[in-house]
């Protein structure tokens, strides 16, 4: 089995975002792994795991996981990361052209990669914590024509039969889904507890493939993507004043009383 | 100018973001819904709309199957702009319909204008950014209570779709539908009352509070990763974002992916025993005391205010 996880470097979500003019500062803060890739990485890692003769990843497993990311050559510390967590190898396209890209841009990309790669399954989170607009998963799942098994907090592969089976949540509620393979999975993080890198993992991940391509070599015109292609245009940034500091009480007995009597006052009952 | 709104349907009845996409599109121009229950139709005439396609034989809950109802509509009619609400199903919706129908895309808007320019708020609420799609018809997925519905009895006229949907890939084995209690759905209430860590997996308090004032119940990450309130509960970062005229958040720090999901409510109002939590930074009103003396008075006073 062939396991493509997409992920994304991000500014750390610990620390506050910034704006540098009409774009996210990426330059001026820490980068990392995007948090809730990291599930999807351990969802890989765990159906692996699960149908391998030895229990382990790796070579011996008879399957790969690879990690596949669009963004500029300082992302392959993210994907080092996903290295050292257990997967195979990683794929990174930098290119110049790409600065600038849009949600469709960046699935044009990530599928294209992942049309050439005979992947059963491509996993990923379910939102990037920097743009949070969890559209990527089912943009792939159109390109590519597979089926989507997006929002799935639990998850089922049949290896044998080249199926999966999940629970989407959504609004709604629960819908149990299955599908043939080749499928397009997004995992939340409430699905697992993704592992630390071991020290041991930490160190293989130093011999584990890692190449960089770029646009030309992965056959995408460089018209099709970047600030050139994006079809939206950020007309305005307006930081909003931070909020004012309101009251604060202190409870001596009657804090119930004195937090009904604000809701009063500010008309809200 | 024409505009296309995709009804959203729960539970048998049209839900109240509908009434929202609508009176933004009323702004734009010419409104025309897309409906999938055509019971629902009579709904419908409580809003500005001009004109309803029903759509039959088709899977409401399959982002696969709507967007190719969605691309041909787009194709035939070619609107300026295409409105969705912003849920999960409704981003994937709009996500694939942008693919298929080669349209711009942008999600989470809290208003648009007349001119198609966006809204969005970022960062828990800290930028305004104001956006616009280049050409072809604008994809704008919208939050729940960003507008107040203005309600304006219609009287639209009704087509029928007649393209053809090849069915999703993936197959819906079974549906188990969420559990509708009395209170509001999180994300459109306009009061939510929150409970985190400090409610010590003890809900009932706050539960009683939340019911004296017809609100929504949510939970910090800290609260659902404890097993102590359902997942699909959690405000913040990686759950639901909220925008209601009241917050209370109860027994919660207040840590930045929090803050995220909530920050930009109208009213905040914070309850917890550390004065130092972040929580009271974004509050207008916070008390500094046990949840569990504060909150059963709190409610105690709401109850003989309605007797």
């Amino acid at each position: 089995m062939k396991i493509a996880v997409c992920v994304k470097q991000v500014p750390d979500s610990w620390v506050e975002k910034k704006m540098d003019g009409q774009v996210i500062d990426r330059l001026g803060v820490d980068a990392v792994l995007n948090d809730l890739d990291e599930y999807a990485i351990e969802e890989a890692l765990r159906i692996v795991e699960a149908n391998s003769p030895t229990g382990a990843t790796g070579p011996e497993s008879g399957h790969e996981i690879s990690l596949i990311c669009m963004g500029p050559e300082r992302a392959t510390e993210a994907l080092r990361k996903g290295l050292s967590m257990g997967a195979d190898s990683a794929t990174l396209i930098a290119d110049a052209s790409l600065a600038g890209s849009d949600a469709l841009s960046t699935s044009l990309v990530l599928a294209q990669v992942i049309a050439g790669g005979e992947f059963d399954l491509v996993m990923c989170g379910t939102e990037s914590t920097d743009a949070r607009m969890s559209v990527i998963p089912a943009m792939l799942a159109e390109r590519l024509g597979w089926a989507q098994l997006t929002h799935v907090d639990k998850l089922d592969i049949d290896v044998a039969g080249s199926s999966a089976a999940g629970a989407r949540s959504t609004e709604i509620g629960v819908e149990n889904v299955s599908a043939h393979f080749p499928v397009v999975i997004s995992v939340p993080d409430k699905i697992n507890v993704p592992r630390y890198p071991s020290f041991k993992g930490i160190m293989s991940s130093k011999k584990k493939p890692l190449v960089i391509k770029s646009l030309s070599e992965i056959g995408i015109s460089e018209n099709s993507v970047g600030a050139f292609a994006s079809w939206s245009t950020v007309n305005e940034v307006i930081p909003q004043p931070p909020k004012t500091k309101g009251i604060k009480v202190f409870d001596t007995g009657n804090g119930g009383n004195e937090l009904v009597a604000f809701l009063e006052e500010q008309r809200i009952i | 100018m024409s505009v296309v709104i995709l009804v959203d349907e729960a539970d048998g009845k049209v839900a109240h973001s509908t009434g929202e996409l609508a009176t933004f599109a009323a702004r734009i121009g010419e409104v025309t819904a897309i409906l999938f229950d055509g019971n629902l139709l009579t709904q419908l005439s409580q809003f500005a709309i001009d004109k309803v396609i029903v759509v039959s034989a088709v899977n409401r809950n399959s982002p696969a199957e709507v967007a190719q109802v969605l691309s041909q509509i787009l194709l035939e009619k070619s609107p300026k702009a295409l409105l969705i609400t912003s849920t999960i199903t409704g981003k994937e919706i709009a996500a694939r319909t942008a693919v298929r129908s080669n349209s711009g895309i942008i999600t989470d808007a809290i208003d648009i204008a007349s001119d198609l320019t966006t809204t969005q708020s970022i960062f828990g609420g800290a930028m305004t950014v104001k956006a616009s799609l280049r050409s072809g018809c604008a994809i704008v997925t919208i939050r729940p209570n960003s507008i107040d519905v203005i309600s304006e009895s219609s009287s639209p006229a009704v087509e029928t779709f007649s393209g053809m949907v090849s069915p999703a890939i993936e197959r819906v084995l079974s549906i188990e539908m969420a559990e509708k209690g009395s209170r509001p759905e999180l994300t459109e209430a306009t009061i939510v009352v929150s409970g985190g860590g400090g409610t010590k997996g003890d809900f009932k308090p706050l539960e009683e509070f939340a019911d004296s004032l017809g609100a929504a119940v949510g939970a910090s990450r800290a609260a659902t990763d404890a097993g102590w309130y359902p997942h699909s509960h959690q405000v913040g970062q990686t759950g639901k974002t909220v925008r209601p005229q009241l917050y209370v958040a109860v027994g919660i720090s207040g840590a930045i992916q929090h803050r995220a999901g909530m920050q930009t409510s109208k009213f905040v109002v914070a309850v917890n025993t550390d004065p130092d939590a972040p929580i009271f930074d974004v509050a207008d009103f916070g008390i500094v005391g046990d949840l569990f003396s504060v909150i059963p008075q709190a409610t105690a006073a709401i109850k003989a205010k309605k007797l």
